[in-house]
């Protein structure tokens, strides 16, 4: 029936029409690093420089074992104050402290990459840009901004790796509205080197994101292999039904 | 009085399942409910592909109840609780993962095989004469359905979780009155909080689906009854043959056993790949911003509820005061119309026309607000599905049937539907509102207009038998 095909082909279309970007800073989009020794090391960035103010509350420090690290690993390198192997990654600093502090709560970092995807891009992509584009502004508490998310709280936990950078950005006519001007981003200057070279350092980060989205899902390489057994497996039995289904009403005048 | 219960004798060499069988078909009417209700319910020869979604939509149900059931045994309905139980049940939980996207991948699905269904009864008016009952009841399934997604949707307890709850309730706020009580009282609390999600819980895995349950039996007794429609309207049980079944009729058992094993054989297929290769359908299924905890200080700056919710949701937003002016004037102009061109009797029409007077009244800006008519226009659109038996006044069932053009008809309203349902998931912009509101009216009169369109234009006669080349 030709409407029938019709509407269907329409049906077809409705996931086709994505959100449209939000118009914010553009999204790098992040390297697949998904390699035990880069997620290992996405592991370790993530408990020495991230999980101080931030927690992984549904997170297990043992489950790293999927990640091919044994225990005493684990117990070695990565548990300083006395946390057992077992315990969720909790932080030990208190919210109205941190609100004090910071102006703001650190999230809970188990899921982030999973709420920070958008039409702009994965989570990972979001982390992975938000990550390398902080720069010195001393009108900030923290002495810090961020291109991603402006006026940020969280300041620059990385700058020994990356350096201090400032940012340049020139005046435009804004395009939405005659008469006034926005900031455009114009590029970083580097006031003083970090520890890694650019390309260095975005390979850390890119680790670390892995390491975050593998956190997010632990499950989801088992997901994907799994999945490919189960579509098989029922594109057989499709198959076998189809047949079965065609056996019984050839007979059907 | 029935007659002396009698135990069925057999011989002593028959096979224990036949003796075990007849022991309880003398107590319980077993054999017969599977013969009337499905070995022996004979059902028109000529389903097509439209024909699946109802087995689907059960299979569905049956998805959700089994993996819901393993769901609660891990979750704790607690809002300190609840958003760390979903996460532990994703993590920790043996396979927890794979239930939860079973059971969130199929809330979607439940709604596409529905609306798929529906779309089906819309197009070979499945809804005629002697089927209202069966399309009512369905329609109050679809109810459950979204009552059941809705409350279901707040367990989480993540950021869209908790605001979409809060502007659902809040619209009941803007009934005149008793509002502010009323949304009160549904989310026992002034915010949205623990003891909105308690309750939410009860609903959502006890309350609704006991009716859901009891209404899809409803359904199915009433189909069984009267008998399929088919993708030609025409009666089959016109037609009978020697049997004493309608001659393009054919036993459900295997006939449509064989064919339904292949309708879930490939819907399964398609469950699946969504459920292990993309469980978040980009953003559709499983919102992004619901893997926040929910915070009742931060409102997300675009709260849009789930797809299935969208067609309706943007006509409540398409409702602003200017389009208010628009809904009289149409209201008016429906009046008039059905003083020139009804059927109705004179004191119908003075009844419809006092009504009218007084809503029109109660639509004056000073009276009620566009938000109190945005709620009525949001709920209106569901409830005016109940009504199709009655609006449609066509001499044929089914679209095969029709005037071309009516074709056309039905093709402005499932692209209205489809093009609400987008505008739902979006920002509002003023050009989107104004497609909005143009949809909203097509919608709209697609069914208010249909007692006087259905009727209108060249029909093809109808053949004696169905439409059939054998496989």
């Amino acid at each position: 029936m030709n409407l029938t095909k019709k509407l269907l082909a329409l049906l077809a279309l409705v996931p086709g029409f994505v959100f449209a970007n939000e118009g914010t800073f553009p999204l790098d989009r992040a390297p697949e690093r998904s390699d035990i020794a880069s997620l290992q090391n996405g592991a370790k960035l993530f408990v020495n420089y991230c999980l101080n103010c931030h927690s992984a509350s549904s997170m297990r420090y043992n489950r790293l074992r999927d990640l091919g690290l044994s225990e005493d690993q684990i117990k070695g390198n990565l548990l300083f104050s006395g946390e057992k192997v077992g315990d969720m990654m909790k932080v030990a600093m208190r919210a109205d402290d941190a609100k004090t502090w910071f102006g703001a709560v650190p999230p809970d970092l188990s899921v982030i990459t999973r709420a920070r995807a958008s039409s702009a891009g994965t989570g990972g992509d979001y982390l992975y840009t938000y990550l390398r584009t902080f720069y010195k502004d001393d009108t900030r508490p923290t002495g810090w901004n961020n291109l991603v998310v402006p006026n940020v709280a969280m300041p620059h936990v990385l700058w020994q790796l990356q350096g201090v950078r400032t940012v340049k950005m020139v005046e435009e006519p804004d395009p939405h509205e005659k008469g006034k001007t926005v900031h455009r981003f114009a590029g970083f200057e580097q006031v003083t080197p970090g520890s890694l070279s650019q390309p260095e350092f975005d390979t850390q980060v890119a680790d670390l994101v892995a390491y975050m989205e593998w956190m997010a899902e632990p499950t989801r390489d088992l997901r994907k292999r799994l999945g490919a057994v189960v579509v098989l497996f029922l594109s057989l039995f499709a198959f076998l039904a189809w047949r079965l289904n065609a056996s019984y009403w050839k007979d059907v005048k | 009085m029935g007659a002396a219960f009698k135990e069925t004798k057999l011989p002593a060499d028959a096979p224990k399942s036949q003796k075990a069988l007849a022991w309880v078909d003398d107590r319980f009417p077993l054999s017969k409910l599977w013969q009337e209700q499905w070995g022996r319910y004979y059902a028109p020869k000529n389903f097509n592909v439209w024909y699946i979604f109802g087995s689907l939509a059960m299979l569905v149900l049956v998805i959700q109840i089994v993996t819901g059931i393993f769901l609660t045994m891990h979750y704790k309905p607690d809002s300190n609780l609840a958003f760390g139980s979903v996460e532990y049940i994703m993590k920790e939980v043996p396979w927890g993962w794979l239930v939860r996207y079973m059971h969130s991948t199929g809330a979607s699905a439940f709604f596409i095989v529905v609306y798929l269904h529906m779309t089906r009864a819309l197009m070979y008016g499945s809804y005629r004469k002697p089927r209202e009952l069966i399309w009512l009841f369905g329609f109050a399934t679809f109810l459950c359905l979204m009552a059941e997604a809705f409350f279901g949707y707040l367990l989480p307890w993540g950021q869209m979780s908790y605001w979409g709850a809060q502007v659902i309730v809040n619209l009941f706020s803007a009934i005149p009155v008793i509002g502010q009580d009323l949304s009160l009282w549904i989310r026992g609390d002034y915010v949205v909080s623990d003891a909105t999600l308690n309750r939410f819980f009860a609903f959502h895995v006890i309350a609704i689906p006991l009716v859901l349950l009891g209404l899809v039996a409803a359904h199915l007794i009433a189909l069984h009854e009267v008998g399929s429609n088919n993708p030609d309207g025409i009666e089959v049980k016109e037609n009978l043959g020697p049997d004493g079944h309608g001659v393009d009729t054919i036993p459900s058992h295997p006939y449509y056993t064989t064919k339904d094993f292949f309708g879930v054989s490939v819907f399964l297929l398609i469950y699946s790949a969504i459920v292990f290769f993309a469980p978040e359908m980009g953003g559709y299924f499983l919102e992004y911003n619901n893997f926040l905890p929910a915070d009742s200080l931060k409102t997300p700056p675009h709260i849009a509820p789930t797809w299935y919710f969208t067609p309706f949701y943007s006509v409540l937003r398409a409702t602003t005061s200017d389009f208010m002016w628009v809904v009289m004037a149409g209201l008016a102009a429906y009046v008039v119309f059905i003083w020139l061109r009804s059927r109705l009797s004179y004191k119908t029409k003075i009844a419809i026309t006092v009504l009218a007077v007084l809503v029109e009244i109660g639509m004056l800006p000073q009276v009620l607000d566009a938000k109190f008519w945005g709620v009525v226009l949001f709920g209106s659109a569901v409830v005016i599905l109940a009504l199709l038996p009655w609006l449609d006044h066509s001499p044929v069932r089914s679209i095969r049937y029709r005037p071309g053009w009516h074709k056309a008809v039905y093709g402005v309203f499932f692209v209205c539907f489809l093009v609400l349902g987008y505008l739902g998931t979006q920002l509002p912009t003023a050009t989107y509102t104004l497609i909005a509101q143009l949809a909203t009216l097509l919608y709209f009169s697609f069914f208010l207009l249909m007692p006087w369109w259905s009727t209108m234009g060249r029909f093809k006669p109808l053949p004696k038998r169905v439409t059939w080349t054998a496989h």
